[in-house]
C-alpha cells in the first residue's frame, strides 16, 4: 500500500500526472465504441421483457397436500428452466395453498406450452388434462406504472440539471453530468440486452441506483474540479491543467470508492452467477456491476474532458490558455543559453557563428541563440502578444479604512 | 476553543442514545427479524371474480388502484395482476393478511345523498310519513315560498323554503351578501316548477328532495324492505332506496340523487378526534363537492334533516349537520375500530374500482416463496464477504483510519437494521432479495463518504498541516462534496417516491432512507470519532500503524511551514 500511498501524493502535488483531459479524444473514442455495441446489442437482440412487464402463461398443478412442499416447487422450477425454452427461462413457482403447485412463464407458443407441460408431468408425475390448468396472466407491471415511473425521473433529471447548475453556479457542468449519465445507463441497458437476462423489476431498481450513483460521483469529481479552478483569472494556470490536476487529485479516491463499492457487488454476482441457477438477485448484480463500473469511469474520462471542452469557448478560459502560451514561450528565455565550461570558444557576439570544426570534443551544446528562435516581442504590428500574467487584482487591504489617529485637542476629554 | 473540544465525545454519546432508543423501540417491537418479501418468505393470496364481464381497461384500473391501496406506501411490495379475463390476483407479503380483503375488495364507490325518510325500529321519520299516509301530498305543486317565512324546519315545507330560510341566516351571521336577493327572485319563478329537480345545482335539487320526494321513490320505499341483502344498484342521477350498515342494517332510507360524488374527494384519513373515544375517518372535499357540502351544511344546520354517506350503495352513516361546514371537511363516524377505520379510509383515499366483485369468487390462501429457499443464505453469504473485503481493503490501505471506517460500517449496518425492523412494524416493509442486494451494495456507497473525507484530511496534511488541524480543514470541505453529492440521491429518492408507483417507490423509500443515515452516520459518528481521535499521540505523531505517518502519505518529511 505504501507504493500507491506514494502515487496518491504524487498525483496530489502534480509530480507525476494522467492526462485525463489531453487525451479526452481517446476517452470519447472507446466509450463511442462501447456504446456503439451496447446500442447495436440492444437493436439486434433487444431486451428480454420478464413476466411482470409482459404477462404470460400460468400452469396450476393440482398435487396432494404431501407433495405441495417448497422442495418440490423449487425442484419444478428448475426443471422447467431446465427445459432450454426461452420464455421459461425463469419462471415463477410458488406453492399455492395446501394443493398446487403454480408455474409462470412468459407468453408460449402452443408447442412449447405443451413441453412445458410434459415437463411438468414428468417431474411430478400428475395427469396432465385432470390436474394441469392453464391461464393467462396480466402484466403486474402495467403502462401506468411505467408512465408514472418515467415522469418522475424525468422531473428527477430536471431538478437535477437545476441542483447542479445552482450548486456549481455552472449550466456546462449539468450538461457533462447528465451526458455522462446518459453514457452509464445506455452501456449498462446494452450489456444487459447482450446478456440475455431477464428484465425483471429488480433490473429497473438497479438501473434507477446506477442513475444515483453515476451523478454523485459525477458531482463528487466536479466540486474538485471547481474548487481548482477557482479564481482562474489571477493565477497561473489554465482550466484544462487544473480540471485535469483535480482528476488526478480524486484519483485515488475514485479508485477505492469504487473498490469498495463493486466488491459486494462483485461478490453477489459471483455467487448468483456460480451458485444459483435461476436468480433474481444476478440480474440485479450484473446491472449493478457494470452501471457502477461506467459510472466510476465515465465521470473521470467523459464527464470532465467534456466539461473542459465545452468550457473551452469561455472568454475567460481562452484568455488563461494564451497567458499560458505566452508564459510558455518566455519561459525558454534562458533555455538554450550555453552553460560555461573551461574550454568554452568565446564569443565576442551573440548573433554571430564562431565553430571551430576540430573542437568536437567541447561538449558546450552550441545552438542558436535565444533571440532567433524566440518571437520578437510586441512588434507593435500583427496580433498583439497576450500579456504571460493575468491582471492584477487589488489585495484585501487595499479598500480597507486605514486606522486613523486624530490629534489629542480633537479627540475629546473622557 | 474549550467547547469545541468538548464535543466529539458528547455527539458520539447522543448518537449511540439515539441507536439505544431506536433498539429500545424495537424491543418494545418484540420482533428481532424484519418481515420479508413475497419473493423470500411467501405470503397471501387473494383472488378476486368481477361481475359480468368487464372490459380490459376497466380491469386494469382496477388492478391499478388495488395496487395502490395495498401498497399505497410502497413499502409493501404486493403484487397484483389481472389473470384471465375477470380476475384480479393480488399477493401480500405475510401469512396472516386476510384482513386486508375487505381494503381491497371494497368498491369504494362513495356519495353523498340527503335522507328523505328513514324507516327503522323507531318508527318512519320524513316527509314520507305523511307521504305514507296522504299518498297526494307530495305530488302537489309547490306553493310559492314567500308562503313559509316563519323559519321553522318542519316536515312537510315546500320546495324553496328551507333555502332561502338558511341564506337569510347565514345574512344574519356575516354576509351582508347579494346573494340572499340573488336567490330569492329566482326561487320565486321556480317554485312555481313542480319538479324540484330541474335546477341544476345539485345541492338546490337535493335539499328539495328531502321536502318533496317524488312519488315514484316514496312507491320503492314503501315496498322495499330492510335488512336486505339484494345488490344495490346506485345510480347517482336517480334516488335510492336503500339500508344501512352494521347495527343500523335494519334501517331503510329513501335518498335523494347524488348531491356530491366521490370523485370530489381530495383525501380521507383514519383518526380519533380529540377530546372522542371513537375512531372516525376524516374526509375532505374539493372541486364542487365543497360548495355543494357548504351550501348543503348551510341549508340542514340545527334541523333535523340528515344527510347521508352512501358506500357501495349502504348508508354507512346519516348524521346531522351541527353547523355550516364552509372549507369541505367531513366526518364519517359509526362503529368504526382503528383497523375498519383505517380501511374504510384506505379504500376511499385511492378512488372507487370502475367494477364490482362477485360475492362469493373471492378466494383467500397463502403461498409459496417465489424463489429456493438457498437464494436468501446465498445472497446474504455473498454480501458479507463482500463487506469483509472492504473492511480488509479499507484496513490495509488506511490502517488506524480503517479501523474507523470499519466501525462506520458496522454502526451503519446495526442503524438500517433497527430502521428496517421500526419501519417493518409501523409502515409494513418488507424485505425482498433485491431490497437485501440494495442495503448492501448502500453499505457500499456509504463507505465513499468516508473515503471522501480521508484524502482530504491526508491532502490537507500533504500541504503540511498538522493531523489535528487537517482533520478539522478537511472536515470543512468534504462535508460540502458529501451534502451536494447526497442532494442529488435525495433528490432521486423523493422524486421518485412522489411519482412513481410500485417497486420503484420502494425503491426510492429505500435510497432515500440509506442516504439519510449516510449523512446521519458521517456528521454524528465519523467525525467525531476522527476528532477524538486526533488528540491521540498515536495518531498525531504519525505511528506507521495509524495511517497518517509520512511514509503512508507518500511524503518524505513534513515540511513546516512549507509544501512537501
Amino acid at each position: 500500500m505504501g507504493k500507491f500511498s506514494r502515487l496518491g501524493n504524487d498525483l496530489y502535488s502534480g509530480r507525476r500526472s494522467i492526462d485525463f483531459v489531453g487525451r479526452k479524444w481517446l476517452w470519447y473514442a472507446m466509450s463511442g465504441v462501447i456504446i456503439v455495441l451496447a446500442v447495436a446489442g440492444l437493436y439486434l437482440k433487444g431486451l428480454n421483457m420478464g413476466i411482470e412487464f409482459t404477462g404470460g402463461a400460468q400452469y396450476r398443478v393440482s398435487l396432494d397436500s404431501s407433495q405441495v412442499t417448497q422442495d418440490n416447487a423449487d425442484e419444478l422450477r428448475n426443471a422447467v428452466a431446465g427445459t432450454g425454452i426461452n420464455g421459461a427461462a425463469s419462471p415463477v413457482v410458488t406453492t399455492s395453498g395446501s394443493n398446487a403447485i403454480l408455474v409462470q412463464t412468459e407468453p408460449l407458443g402452443s408447442a412449447e406450452s405443451q413441453k412445458v407441460v410434459d415437463t411438468i408431468v414428468q417431474t411430478t408425475g400428475v395427469d396432465p388434462d385432470k390436474a394441469i390448468s392453464q391461464d393467462e396472466i396480466g402484466a403486474s407491471w402495467g403502462q401506468e406504472v411505467a408512465k408514472r415511473s418515467v415522469t418522475g425521473l424525468a422531473v428527477f433529471l430536471v431538478l437535477v440539471v437545476l441542483f447542479i447548475w445552482a450548486y456549481f453556479r455552472q449550466w456546462k457542468m449539468s450538461v457533462a453530468a447528465i451526458v455522462a449519465l446518459a453514457h452509464d445507463v445506455l452501456i449498462t441497458v446494452g450489456v444487459y440486452a447482450l446478456s440475455g437476462f431477464e428484465v425483471t423489476p429488480a433490473t429497473v431498481t438497479g438501473v434507477l441506483t446506477i442513475l444515483g450513483f453515476s451523478l454523485y460521483d459525477t458531482v463528487v469529481v466536479f466540486d474538485k474540479v471547481r474548487e481548482n479552478t477557482k479564481g482562474l483569472r489571477e493565477r497561473r494556470t489554465t482550466y484544462a491543467a487544473q480540471a485535469n490536476l483535480a482528476v488526478n487529485q480524486t484519483l485515488v479516491r475514485s479508485i477505492n470508492t469504487s473498490v469498495v463499492a463493486l466488491i459486494p457487488v462483485g461478490a453477489i454476482l459471483y455467487v448468483s452467477v456460480v451458485q444459483l441457477g435461476a436468480s433474481s438477485l444476478k440480474d440485479l448484480a450484473l446491472a449493478l456491476f457494470v452501471g457502477m463500473a461506467a459510472g466510476a469511469y465515465s465521470s473521470i474520462f467523459i464527464a470532465t474532458p467534456l466539461l473542459v471542452q465545452l468550457k473551452s469557448g469561455e472568454s475567460d478560459v481562452q484568455a488563461a490558455e494564451k497567458r499560458a502560451a505566452a508564459r510558455a514561450r518566455e519561459a525558454d528565455r534562458y533555455a538554450s543559453v550555453p552553460a560555461f565550461t573551461e574550454d568554452m570558444p568565446i564569443q565576442t557576439e551573440p548573433g554571430a557563428e564562431v565553430r571551430d570544426p576540430g573542437d568536437e570534443t567541447g561538449g558546450a551544446p552550441v545552438s542558436d541563440t535565444p533571440s532567433s528562435r524566440r518571437a520578437p516581442e510586441a512588434a507593435g504590428r500583427g496580433r498583439v502578444a497576450p500579456s504571460p500574467r493575468g491582471p492584477v487584482r487589488p489585495s484585501g487591504a487595499s479598500g480597507r479604512q486605514q486606522p486613523s489617529r486624530q490629534s489629542r485637542s480633537k479627540r475629546g476629554k473622557k | 476553543m474549550a467547547r469545541k473540544t468538548a464535543r466529539p465525545g458528547r455527539t458520539v454519546v447522543v448518537f449511540f442514545l439515539g441507536l439505544a432508543i431506536a433498539y429500545g423501540l424495537v424491543a418494545l417491537g418484540g420482533t428481532w427479524k424484519p418481515e420479508l418479501g413475497l419473493d423470500l418468505q411467501g405470503g397471501t393470496r387473494i383472488t378476486l371474480t368481477a361481475q359480468g364481464s368487464p372490459s380490459a381497461e376497466n380491469l386494469d384500473e382496477a388492478r391499478g388502484i388495488i395496487d395502490e391501496r395495498v401498497n399505497g406506501t410502497g413499502v409493501t411490495e404486493a403484487e397484483v395482476t389481472t389473470q384471465g379475463g375477470n380476475l384480479i390476483v393480488v399477493e401480500i407479503p405475510g401469512k396472516t393478511r386476510s384482513d386486508l380483503v375487505d381494503t381491497v375488495k371494497r368498491q369504494a364507490q362513495l356519495r353523498f345523498r340527503t335522507v328523505a325518510c328513514t324507516e327503522g325500529p323507531s318508527g318512519v321519520t320524513g316527509s314520507c310519513a305523511s307521504a305514507a299516509t296522504t299518498p297526494t301530498a307530495p305530488s302537489q305543486p309547490s306553493a310559492p315560498s314567500t308562503s313559509k317565512p316563519s323559519g321553522t324546519s318542519s316536515k312537510g315545507s315546500k320546495n324553496r323554503a328551507p333555502f332561502l330560510m338558511a341564506d337569510k341566516k347565514s345574512d344574519k351571521k356575516s354576509k351582508p351578501s347579494s346573494s340572499a336577493s340573488a336567490s330569492e327572485s329566482p326561487s320565486a319563478s321556480t317554485s312555481a316548477s313542480p319538479t324540484p329537480s330541474d335546477s341544476g345545482d345539485p345541492a338546490q335539487s337535493a335539499l328539495a328532495f328531502i321536502d318533496s320526494p317524488d312519488q315514484a321513490a316514496v312507491d320503492a320505499f314503501n315496498a322495499y324492505s330492510c335488512p336486505s341483502n339484494k345488490i344495490v344498484d346506485d345510480n347517482p342521477d336517480q334516488p335510492l332506496v336503500t339500508c344501512g350498515t352494521g347495527d343500523d342494517a335494519g334501517t331503510k332510507y329513501l335518498l335523494s340523487p347524488a348531491a356530491i360524488e366521490g370523485t370530489d374527494l381530495d383525501s380521507a384519513s383514519a383518526g380519533i378526534p380529540s377530546g372522542q373515544v371513537q375512531w372516525q375517518v376524516d374526509l375532505t372535499l374539493g372541486g364542487d363537492g365543497k360548495q355543494v357540502f357548504a351550501d348543503l351544511s348551510r341549508a340542514m344546520a340545527g334541523s333535523e334533516k340528515q344527510f347521508a354517506v352512501v358506500l357501495d350503495g349502504r348508508v354507512i352513516s346519516a348524521p346531522t349537520f351541527d353547523g355550516v361546514i364552509p372549507n369541505g371537511s367531513a366526518q364519517i363516524s359509526g362503529n368504526f375500530d382503528e383497523a375498519s377505520a383505517n380501511s374504510l379510509a384506505t379504500s376511499l383515499k385511492y378512488g372507487a374500482l370502475p367494477l364490482a366483485f362477485e360475492k362469493g369468487g373471492t378466494s383467500v390462501e397463502t403461498v409459496g416463496p417465489s424463489l429456493a429457499g438457498d437464494q436468501l443464505s446465498a445472497g446474504i453469504t455473498a454480501g458479507i464477504i463482500g463487506l469483509l473485503l472492504v473492511m480488509i481493503y479499507c484496513l490495509l490501505y488506511y490502517r488506524g483510519l480503517g479501523v474507523v471506517v470499519v466501525a462506520s460500517l458496522i454502526v451503519a449496518g446495526a442503524v438500517t437494521y433497527a430502521m428496517v425492523l421500526l419501519l417493518s412494524k409501523g409502515a409494513g416493509f418488507t424485505l425482498s432479495l433485491p431490497g437485501i442486494a440494495g442495503l448492501i451494495v448502500a453499505v457500499g456507497i456509504t463507505a465513499d463518504s468516508f473515503i471522501v473525507y480521508f484524502e482530504r484530511i491526508r491532502d490537507e496534511m500533504r500541504e503540511g498541516r498538522s493531523m489535528r488541524v487537517a482533520v478539522e480543514a478537511g472536515w470543512k470541505r468534504a462535508r460540502n462534496t458529501c451534502l451536494a453529492a447526497d442532494t442529488v440521491s435525495l433528490l432521486a429518492a423523493v422524486v421518485l417516491y412522489i411519482f412513481a408507483a410500485g417497486v420503484v417507490k420502494g425503491f426510492a423509500f429505500a435510497l432515500g432512507l440509506s442516504t439519510l443515515i449516510d449523512l446521519a452516520i458521517f456528521f454524528w459518528f465519523t467525525h467525531p470519532m476522527v476528532s477524538w481521535l486526533a488528540r491521540f499521540k498515536f495518531f498525531n505523531r504519525g505511528h506507521k500503524l495509524s495511517g497518517l505517518d509520512a511514509e503512508n502519505l507518500g511524503i518524505d518529511r513534513i515540511s513546516v511551514g512549507g509544501r512537501a
